[in-house]
């Protein structure tokens, strides 16, 4: 049971990193029909930012400049990495698929990957092929509840997780500009005739998408400290296969098939050996997909935003 | 307050509106009346900058040129709102969402709740599902949204497109009684419609498109009486 436990934690830590960024997959899908293939690497610039953010704010406090408790500096590295990350989403958005609005969807697709490509080897360029370390803003403290060990920084992660998750539930179904987003996913040619901005509502897609993204990144940063420019590809494309999972366009089901992914992978890591992990979890969610084809909570044929 | 010269849209190599002329006064009501494939729909796209209007088109309304204008800004600027055919409302928002994201450019809040409750006392059955999806109500209910919406979001001027599309006859009179309301209260109406008669009767003024060309104006009552579109509209 306390081994049971234990994993369930764990998964739940790899749920929340997956889950965070299946949303903006899925988001943007919704309301696009587009997959954003280079999301992932948004992730990972994310990820960089907040190395940038981080570094930047410890060294500030080390000089006596900025009197602020390390968890203060880790909020602030999340919500300004989330709020500039959010413009690299917008230019994404802008300059790669704005012009293609209107072509055929595989040439926005290639486009992604190729935006991808471009934001890999344009972090190589500038910072060079050595991995960074993500500085450690909080030392970690082990709690032992009956035999299960949790650290501060899973629950820290899960914690940040869920409120993201929840504030992004409350503004897509509260505010109206989410409202205008689940319209947009709806019927988006007839979105202009009430006065809203299809452009605007896109870029907004996208930025919400990418801050989320980006509070992955350092979450991942704070959890596995060492950054490299290529992390975003497999996590970018296990997070894609959880927005299909959950159901194109569905933010209930990338959230929950984002946690569906991290414990099917650590169970299976439980009872096979590791390096059978991917091999045995992706053919189950093959499996999953032969059943569902549109995923939990996805619609044959459409792509609607729904909570 | 409405002027179109010159108005032609293509689509592809198969053009719709051979360039046609039409004017909408203020507090007026005028209709576009034509078979299906007309350029009904063409024209109301093209006013509200739906589809891109060839060169040569001149769109003004109040004096100020359209074309400068995006589909959005058309509605949220001018005041110029349209009613799409098949009504087009976003089935997985409640009437009241539907109602207040036609208000998203607005920010004259309290004008909005009084339009609000105009709205539901116009059309009573609105209120009553204020909390219902929008996609769940009958096919009157979902006119009547369509037009609600159209009027939460501007109302200077209102295109419809076919209104009385699969509406029993009780129902589209009912339509039609509150866009009578909506018009006395200011609100100038472009209306295109299949059903003829129904057009004419409503209508102050009237045209009559074929196959992209203006052939017929005139008032209303007088298009009713005129032989030619007795024979091409009413059935003799």
């Amino acid at each position: 049971m306390t081994f049971f436990l234990q994993n369930l934690v764990n998964a739940l830590q790899w749920g929340s990193f997956y889950a965070l960024i299946a949303l903006g997959y899925s988001m943007v899908y919704g309301i696009l029909m587009l997959f954003n293939f280079a999301h992932g690497d948004i992730f990972m610039v994310g990820a960089y930012i907040g190395f940038g953010v981080a570094t930047g704010l410890t060294a500030l406090a080390a000089m006596g400049m900025l009197a602020l408790p390390n968890w203060v500096i880790l909020v602030l590295t999340i919500l300004i990495s989330m709020f500039l990350t959010s413009f690299v989403g917008i230019l994404v958005e802008r300059l790669g698929y704005r012009p293609l609005r209107d072509a055929p969807r595989a040439s926005a697709a290639i486009t992604g990957l190729m935006i991808g490509i471009i934001l890999e080897t344009g972090n190589l360029a500038l910072l060079g092929a050595r991995r960074v370390s993500f500085p450690s803003l909080i030392d970690s403290v082990t709690y032992n509840f009956g035999g299960v060990y949790v650290t501060n920084k899973k629950i820290m992660i899960v914690a940040v997780s869920l409120a993201l998750m929840a504030a992004l539930h409350q503004f897509v179904s509260r505010t109206k500009w989410g409202m205008a987003m689940r319209a947009m996913a709806f019927d988006y040619v007839v979105v202009p005739l009430m006065g809203v901005p299809l452009n605007t509502i896109a870029a907004l897609t996208f930025a919400i998408g990418s801050a989320l993204a980006a509070a992955a990144g350092i979450l991942f940063g704070v959890a596995y400290p060492v950054l490299d420019p290529y992390m975003g590809i497999v996590f970018g494309w296990k997070a894609f296969v959880a927005a299909i999972l959950g159901g194109r366009g569905s933010i209930m089901g990338a959230t929950l098939a984002g946690f569906l992914l991290g414990f099917i992978e650590i169970f299976v890591a439980m009872i096979f050996p590791s390096t059978l992990r991917d091999l045995i979890a992706y053919s189950i969610i093959l499996l999953i997909l032969v059943f569902r084809p549109h995923g939990f909570f996805g619609e044959a044929y459409s792509a609607r935003l729904r909570l | 307050m409405l002027k179109v010269e010159n108005l032609r849209v293509s689509y592809g190599k198969i053009m719709a509106l051979h360039g046609i002329d039409f004017y909408v006064d203020k507090g007026e009501i005028v209709t576009i009346i034509g078979a299906n494939g007309a350029g009904k729909s063409t024209t109301l796209r093209a006013v509200s900058r739906m589809v891109p209007a060839a060169d040569g088109s001149r769109l003004t309304y109040n004096g100020k040129n359209l074309l400068d204008y995006s589909a959005d800004r058309v509605v949220s600027e001018l005041g110029l709102t349209h009613v799409p055919e098949g009504r087009r409302l976003f089935g997985n928002l409640t009437v009241l969402e539907n109602l207040k994201l036609a208000c998203f450019a607005r920010k004259d809040r309290e004008q909005i709740k009084r339009d609000l409750e105009r709205v539901f006392s116009i059309f009573a059955r609105l209120g009553e599902r204020r909390e219902q999806k929008a996609g769940t109500l009958s096919g009157g209910e979902q006119q009547m949204l369509a037009i609600g919406r159209a009027f939460m979001s501007g109302r200077k001027i209102m295109l419809l497109d076919e209104p009385s599309m699969g509406l029993a006859p009780l129902l589209m009179m009912g339509v039609f009684n509150a866009l009578r309301e909506i018009n006395q209260e200011g609100t100038a109406i472009l209306l295109v419609e299949q059903n003829a008669r129904l057009a004419l009767k409503f209508a102050q003024r009237g045209y009559v498109l074929e196959n992209g060309h203006l052939v017929l104006e005139g008032r209303g009552a007088d298009l009713l009486q005129n032989p030619q579109v007795q024979n091409a509209y009413l059935g003799g």
